[in-house]
């Protein structure tokens, strides 16, 4: 693990109220590049707050985030796509009525001029699409199905596929194999280990011990929306982190 | 078994795009066809297939509007409003004297402002949906264009105002004859038809519309400016129903207060009939386009076989049920459940 280095994302005593809800209170975070955090924590821990601060869909109350050392104010998640951080969603933020390939340029789709105007060009999206997903070895008919037409797991496969089509150096996901049939966990599982490989950082909330022991390099676990333990995962055992989860040390 | 169930599913996967893209057009295929058997002498005529594409031309503007704004999952009740507001202000400023070309572009800037005001209604208010609003102004801009025309009809405008609406294009140099003109309507729905397929289907706002209406919380996530989105929509659909009070105004030469008055519900039943759905994201402007034809031979067949027009409501009314039960069936065929 690369935690001599300077961290990919850090974050530094987030705290975000909702009215008078304390969702978090100063809490830390950081990932290196390659590495996997795994993020856990009971419902209403606060993970899914935390995540979408980092995404920019919410701003903390107070609290800053550095990316590559340096501090950055995101205010939408237009900003946090720009620096290269991906937020993978629980419900997988697709719009299934739209193929494949234009969910993972949405927002971001390649155009052509034809005078004066932009048009969408289908084509290089298609080309693109088939290369990255080829790339990820995530199978599917044509790049032109549409997203409702997939299961579960070949949907969270487009989604990190999007999440990662831009040069995505930190990728968070959200769940990721909540949703999903038994024989298509291990399929996501093997995605992640190999985006790690490809030197990008990931940050993997999830409530299954078998998803953070299989992917991740560390582990820290938040308690009533505080930092509440935290650990390599070599020092550590599944017993140890359910604990943590349920508020014990 | 099961290999003659996953045979029968490919074919549908196979010919479901297809179903989807034109199973529309055939319906209206078959009621040309039906109309032509039962009128074989009026129905395809010159004069009245012209004639229908007249009546049809200020009603495809409106439901090409709404069709947009279903696309977002929204709705807009207020088109008829805003081309009745849009009227009496092309109809003041016509009789105030303006010279013609500042005449024809008032009703598309008023029908654009009142969009807009939607618009900005919907989003900026956060209304919990856009019927509401869209219901208010239905009221508001009615009322409106009753208050500054005293609520009586305005009438009189040059033939350059009346152009779109009521001009003929001649085609005897076609060795045609003079009664087989072609109406400058027809000219612009397919001009402006044509646009708006560019625009939604290749352009990355039109994209973004149909995000939209198949997941909103997907659109934000992408970094989509989802409230500038639905405030372009709402404001187009406003400029198109602009141009439904330029047409009117040529078809009519007049501004009257019961301009466009149901006329949201029609085009928003063109838009259900031509299959696009209320859950969003669905729908193409080849679709519209069919549904306000299917709309407009109805009455114009119906009419022709002198059939009264308490008849015709109820058959629109059945044309409606059938259409979204098909949609209904299509959907269960298509989509993983």
């Amino acid at each position: 693990m690369s935690t001599l280095n300077n961290p990919l994302l850090e974050a530094k005593g987030i705290t975000k109220y909702f009215g008078t809800i304390t969702a978090l209170e100063n809490v830390d975070l950081k990932v290196h590049a390659g590495e996997c955090l795994g993020v856990v924590g009971d419902n209403g821990a606060g993970k899914s707050t935390l995540m979408k601060v980092l995404s920019g869909l919410y701003k903390p109350s107070s609290g800053s985030l550095y990316f590559q050392g340096k501090e950055e104010i995101l205010e939408s998640p237009k900003d946090s796509q720009n620096l290269g951080l991906e937020m993978v969603y629980q419900d997988l933020a697709l719009a299934g009525n739209l193929p494949i390939g234009e969910n993972i340029f949405l927002g971001r789709e390649p155009t052509k001029n034809v005078g004066f105007l932009k048009f969408l060009d289908f084509n290089k999206i298609k080309e693109l699409t088939n290369a990255h997903l080829g790339k990820l070895k995530i199978n599917v008919k044509s790049a032109d199905q549409k997203v409702e037409e997939l299961s579960g797991g070949q949907r969270q496969a487009v989604a990190i596929a999007r999440s990662t089509a831009f040069n995505a150096k930190v990728v968070i996901m959200d769940e990721p194999t909540a949703a999903l049939a038994i024989k298509e966990v291990g399929k996501v599982l093997d995605l992640i280990n190999s985006l790690k490989k490809t030197g990008v950082g990931v940050i993997v909330i999830s409530h299954r011990m078998d998803d953070i022991f299989s992917v991740c390099d560390r582990v820290m676990a938040l308690f009533q929306g505080t930092n509440f333990a935290e650990s390599e995962l070599s020092n550590t055992s599944r017993d140890e982190v359910i604990g943590w989860i349920m508020g014990k040390k | 078994m099961e290999e003659k169930d996953n045979k029968k599913e490919s074919l549908y996967l196979k010919l479901m795009p297809y179903i989807e893209k034109y199973g529309i057009l055939l319906l209206l295929v078959l009621m040309i066809l039906v109309m032509h058997i039962l009128q074989p002498d009026v129905f395809l005529s010159w004069r009245n297939v012209t004639n229908v594409f007249k009546q049809i031309s200020w009603q495809s503007m409106l439901a090409l509007g709404v069709f947009m704004v279903i696309v977002t999952a929204g709705i807009d009740l207020s088109v008829g409003s805003i081309m009745m507001l849009s009227l009496m202000v092309l109809a003041i400023v016509a009789k105030a004297g303006a010279p013609w070309f500042i005449v024809v572009i008032t009703p598309l800037i008023a029908g654009f402002l009142c969009g807009l005001f939607n618009g900005a209604g919907i989003t900026l208010l956060r209304m919990p949906h856009p019927f509401i609003m869209t219901l208010g102004t239905l009221y508001i801009f009615r009322g409106t264009g009753n208050l500054i025309s005293g609520g009586t009809p305005i009438s009189g405008f040059t033939d350059e105002v009346r152009y779109l609406g009521h001009g003929r294009i001649d085609l005897t140099w076609l060795g045609l004859e003079k009664s087989q003109y072609l109406p400058v309507s027809l000219v612009l729905i397919a001009v402006v038809y044509i646009i708006f397929w560019f625009f939604l289907n290749h352009s990355r706002t039109g994209k973004w519309i149909y995000a939209i209406g198949g997941n909103p919380s997907a659109a934000r996530a992408s970094g989509i400016n989802v409230n500038k989105i639905l405030i372009i929509v709402y404001s187009l659909c406003g400029f198109l129903s602009g141009i439904g009070a330029l047409i009117l105004a040529g078809r009519t030469d007049s501004g009257y207060p019961n301009a466009g008055l149901q006329s949201e519900l029609d085009a928003i039943a063109a838009c259900i009939i031509g299959g696009a759905s209320f859950f969003g994201g669905r729908g193409t402007v080849l679709g519209v386009f069919a549904g306000v034809m299917i709309m407009g031979i109805l009455r114009n067949g119906l009419n022709l076989m002198d059939v009264s027009s308490f008849w015709q409501q109820v058959l629109i009314g059945s044309i409606i049920v059938i259409a979204v039960y098909i949609d209904v069936l299509r959907r269960d065929l298509g989509t993983r459940k």
